[in-house]
């Protein structure tokens, strides 16, 4: 391993001061006349033009064309491939959509645009977001910018790596069941999951409906907050999206005081599987907590101990569903040796998916199948209830619910990919809360030496709120992110 | 009259899917069209392109409700859409959001017909199998039209509450006028706006358990369904007759042939792996949505059939026959509100004669009033309609210019009775010693001669005075 394979990405980067810049303070800069919008987004597609990590799977040229509104001006943002962009190429990390370009833009991203961002790549992810390690992308695995021989977790690993790799000032991503909070925690960034809701997920390819949320990746909480309230509100192309009541305040909590913070003890240091420097990581975080004035106190959540068993029914079963699409009549790949319709589905469907999509496309087949479906999906939507009321009973007593958002660092590519269990189980910390439909933030804790050794990689803390205290659980977040004083 | 032998009862259950008359589709802002050019009514979202949304049509709520209300149904507080998934090259997202274990409605009746459920769902693309068979087997390619897919459809069970196939077809064509009377759609069975498949089972007269059930699809017109299941009642009760069991089955019926053939299993054997839609929220109407859908309701058949027949004091059958097509039942009211002719005369003229429905109103009333008032015989007013339906124009005018009126100066008359006899000696001879039926051909020669403007009645009272009988 060469230094520049290793440590953190600023290291690397050239130094561009530019690119060290939050969004937020560039922003400011460009609001002051101190930088030039087109300067700005330049910096970036030259950037993103050196992708050394795989990060990105479409980038646009300097320039970028025009930006829509005024809040946001101008400024680049990675998007993850899985958003639906008019005339983009849109490939949900599969090959069964190459050469697909949709003909309409996802209600994210057109906020997005309509704030005055402009799309400055789209950024690899595992195929369908169906992963925790990047590595199920039919483009090739993405590198991790701390460490380029592992993973930056997954599915949203492009967009991760991008805003940890100074390649994108910030990004957007989907979390189904940690896909958004675990690459950012194993690249040393901030990223949100919004309750199920807060945004539309119109134009978001999707993988589980009842699950998947959008949501954003960035290098500090602030940004975190601009690009929620950007994107945030009720869609009326979709039903299930109801917006924010109130709105997303700019976070400025200084303290802790008088907040109460539960630690799940199924979840949290000596919980199974937790690697013990991460453990130690987050004993370290909750000291803080108690020297911002927190209040600390265990707890228990009985539910999720089956939350990974449910969310690997639901999940699939939705998916099996979702992606029966993919069929090769309308659009992207199609194979054209077949000589009948079921030939032509088949091998454009065995062809153009992966070996995990395939592997959740059976499991859900067979958990809906006749005389299954109780005993599968109807169980895991039970456990499902439970774990939702396990939280619910939780926030009586406390204001927030604290983890670690990954049981371990980044781990090296390769190390999991033989063991489906083990890579599902990276998500042990993040599945409850998608379970439930609640939000939850990863921010950076600092940093924790991998087990077998080797340079020191960060750790991701996260801490859950009840539906819709985005604005809350951001507060608190930059009260300890400052405190915290990670990059 | 049945198919079967008294020991054996038919039992039929209908399962009829009605295209809703919204402007857009179930789940998009496509409009509905029909006979456009193929797929330009297309979107991401009927498309079933990546990462499209559906969202439910509110018109498409209010007429489902409409409907239900009108079958008596009891309207689900909260009801759900699932996904049923299939692999067709007809059904883009490769599941068909639909209604599963709770429906919009359960528990109707429309006449003597219990209504089992009414749920919404979404119809398939227009598949076009190009080839001699029409059907997907043995074509040489199909062809996918969108533009279809995705329009709203309601789907109505019945219990197995139907003995025969004619009452089959006749409870049918009150479903029909019922739904049209709302409003809801055009439910025109050529068209495919209205289709219908049936369960037909038989078992011996008297018992009240099940038979094997085998359903029947493609009848798309009021007679294929009634020719269908004539059929498939006697290859059941051949089969039966002959010791053999019924299987279940699907069965294609050809109205070119008659014949019903199997599917193959292929195409029905599905596990269609329900689950509830996650993208969309359980449907609960509100009392408001409720009332307004009540309120709109207009006068349906049953009722209309009983004013008919109460109020009205029209026969049954001629009371049924006229509620049951809401085109006559609406001419049938405009000509007794223009006035002038009674009810039961309209009903007579309307339900005899096809050729009224051609006629405004005010037209029909005047043509009855002049048969009732004996301006003109009953066979006049027919010529009289001829030339209405040709021409056009006022009854009274064309009686008039047409010299069609009745001919009742007895002076005319009576010279050609006269006349009439004297060209009939024989007959006349033979009505003297008695012969009644002998009078035939001199009452024939009057009719001749008065171009039928006489009255039968009168012109026999008149040759038989004459022969001083």
């Amino acid at each position: 391993m060469t230094p520049a394979d290793a440590g953190p990405p600023t290291r690397g980067a050239g130094g561009d001061e530019l690119l060290e810049l939050t969004a937020g303070q560039a922003l400011s800069r460009i609001e002051a006349g101190d930088l030039g919008a087109d300067e700005y987004f330049d910096a970036y597609a030259d950037a993103a033009a050196g992708d050394e990590l795989n990060a990105y799977l479409w980038r646009a040229e300097r320039g970028g064309g025009d930006a829509g509104g005024e809040n946001l001006r101008g400024a680049p943002i990675a998007v993850k491939d899985i958003f639906c962009t008019e005339g983009i190429p849109t490939t949900a990390g599969s090959r069964i959509l190459e050469g697909y370009t949709p003909p309409y833009t996802a209600t994210a991203v057109a906020r997005l645009a309509d704030a005055g961002a402009r799309v400055l790549g789209k950024t690899n992810m595992d195929e369908f977001a169906m992963g925790s390690s990047n590595e199920n992308s039919a483009y090739g695995p993405v590198l991790n910018p701390w460490d380029r021989s592992r993973v930056p977790g997954g599915s949203s690993g492009g967009s991760a790596a991008a805003v940890a790799g100074r390649l994108a000032p910030w990004g957007i991503g989907t979390d189904t069941g940690g896909s958004i909070r675990q690459p950012a925690a194993l690249c040393g960034i901030v990223g949100l999951k919004p309750t199920y809701g807060a945004i539309s997920r119109y134009g978001m390819i999707a993988f589980a409906s009842s699950l998947d949320q959008c949501g954003p990746l960035t290098r500090d909480v602030t940004d975190a907050a601009i690009l929620l309230r950007a994107m945030e509100g009720r869609d009326p192309r979709d039903s299930t999206s109801v917006g924010i009541e109130g709105g997303v305040e700019l976070p400025s909590r200084e303290d802790l005081e008088g907040l109460r913070f539960g630690v799940p003890r199924e979840l949290a240091a000596g919980a199974e599987g937790i690697e013990s420097s991460v453990a130690e990581n987050f004993k370290a975080t909750l000291a803080l907590i108690e020297e911002l004035g927190g209040e600390l106190d265990e707890f228990e959540l009985p539910s999720t101990r089956n939350g990974i068993s449910a969310y690997y029914v639901i999940a699939p079963a939705e998916a099996s569903a979702n992606l029966a699409r993919y069929d090769g009549v309308r659009y992207g790949a199609r194979d054209r040796e077949a000589d009948d319709l079921l030939g032509m589905y088949e091998r454009t469907r065995a062809r153009g998916f992966g070996a995990e999509v395939k592997r959740r496309i059976m499991l859900g087949t067979y958990a809906l199948s006749s005389g299954y479906y109780e005993a599968y999906y109807g169980q895991a939507q039970k456990v499902r209830t439970r774990i939702a009321q396990d939280f619910s009973a939780a926030f009586e007593r406390f204001d927030f619910v604290v983890t670690p958002t990954s049981p371990t660092v980044a781990f090296g590519l390769g190390d999991k990919t033989d063991d489906p269990w083990a890579m599902y189980m990276n998500d042990q910390c993040t599945v409850p809360m998608s379970l439930a439909g609640i939000p939850a933030i990863s921010i950076p804790s600092g940093l924790a030496e991998p087990e077998g050794g080797g340079p020191q990689l960060p750790v991701g803390f996260q801490i859950a709120g009840r539906a819709f205290s985005e604005s809350r659980i951001l507060d608190a977040a930059f009260a300890l992110e400052q405190r915290i004083g990670f990059g | 009259m049945s198919v079967l032998p008294d020991s054996h009862e038919a039992v039929i259950g209908l399962e009829i899917h009605v295209q809703l008359e919204t402007r857009t589709k179930m789940f998009c802002g496509c409009e509905l069209s029909f006979g456009d050019e193929p797929n330009v009514h297309t979107c991401p979202i009927c498309l079933a392109h990546p990462g499209s949304l559906p969202v439910i049509n509110e018109r498409a709520v209010e007429y489902g409700i409409q409907i239900a209300l009108a079958l008596g149904c009891e309207i689900a507080p909260r009801s759900i859409f699932h996904r049923k998934n299939y692999f067709y090259p007809d059904n883009p997202k490769a599941y068909q959001i639909s209604q599963y274990d709770i429906p919009l409605a359960t528990a109707g009746r429309l006449g003597d017909v219990r209504i089992h459920r009414v749920h919404l769902e979404e119809d398939a693309a227009k598949l076009v199998h190009v080839g001699e068979s029409g059907r997907i087997h043995g074509s040489g390619a199909s062809l996918v039209d969108f533009n279809r897919g995705g329009t709203p459809l309601v789907e109505i069970v019945t219990e197995p509450d139907l003995h025969d196939p004619a009452a089959a077809r006749e409870w049918l064509q009150l479903l029909r006028t019922t739904i049209k009377a709302i409003g809801a759609s055009d439910v025109n069975m050529e068209e495919g706006s209205l289709r219908c498949d049936a369960n037909v089972s038989i078992r011996p007269a008297g018992t009240t358990e099940l038979g094997v059930k085998t359903e029947l699809k493609n009848m798309n017109s009021f007679r294929f369904i009634e020719r269908g299941v004539e059929a498939e009642l006697a290859r059941q009760f051949e089969l039966v007759s002959s010791g053999e069991q019924v299987t279940q089955e699907t069965l294609h019926f050809d109205p070119r042939t008659g014949a019903l053939t199997p599917l193959r299993s292929k195409e029905e054997a599905h596990d269609y792996r329900y689950f509830p839609e996650p993208d969309l929220v359980p449907l609960a109407p509100t009392e408001e949505m409720l009332a307004t859908a009540r309120d709109a309701l207009p006068e349906l058949p049953e009722a209309r059939e009983e004013r008919f027949a109460g109020e009205l004091e029209l026969p049954a059958a001629q009371a049924r026959q006229l509620a049951y097509d809401a085109e006559l039942a609406d001419l049938f009211e405009a000509a007794l509100a223009a006035g002038g002719a009674g009810a039961r005369g309209l009903a007579n003229w309307i339900t005899g004669e096809p050729a009224t429905r051609e006629l405004a109103p005010a037209q029909v009333a005047s043509l009855v009033a002049l048969v009732e008032g004996g301006k003109v015989t009953n066979r006049a007013g027919k010529e009289v309609l001829a030339k209405l339906v040709a021409d056009g124009g006022d009854p009274v005018e064309i009686v008039e210019r047409e010299g069609l009126g009745k001919v009742e100066d007895s002076g005319e008359l009576e010279a050609v009775v006269a006349a009439a006899i004297e060209a009939h000696p024989a007959e006349a001879e033979k009505v003297k010693a008695g012969a009644d039926q002998a009078i035939g051909p001199i009452v024939g020669h009057v009719m001749r001669e008065t171009k039928g403007r006489a009255d039968g009645g009168e012109v026999t009272r008149m040759i038989r005075a004459k022969l001083g009988l």
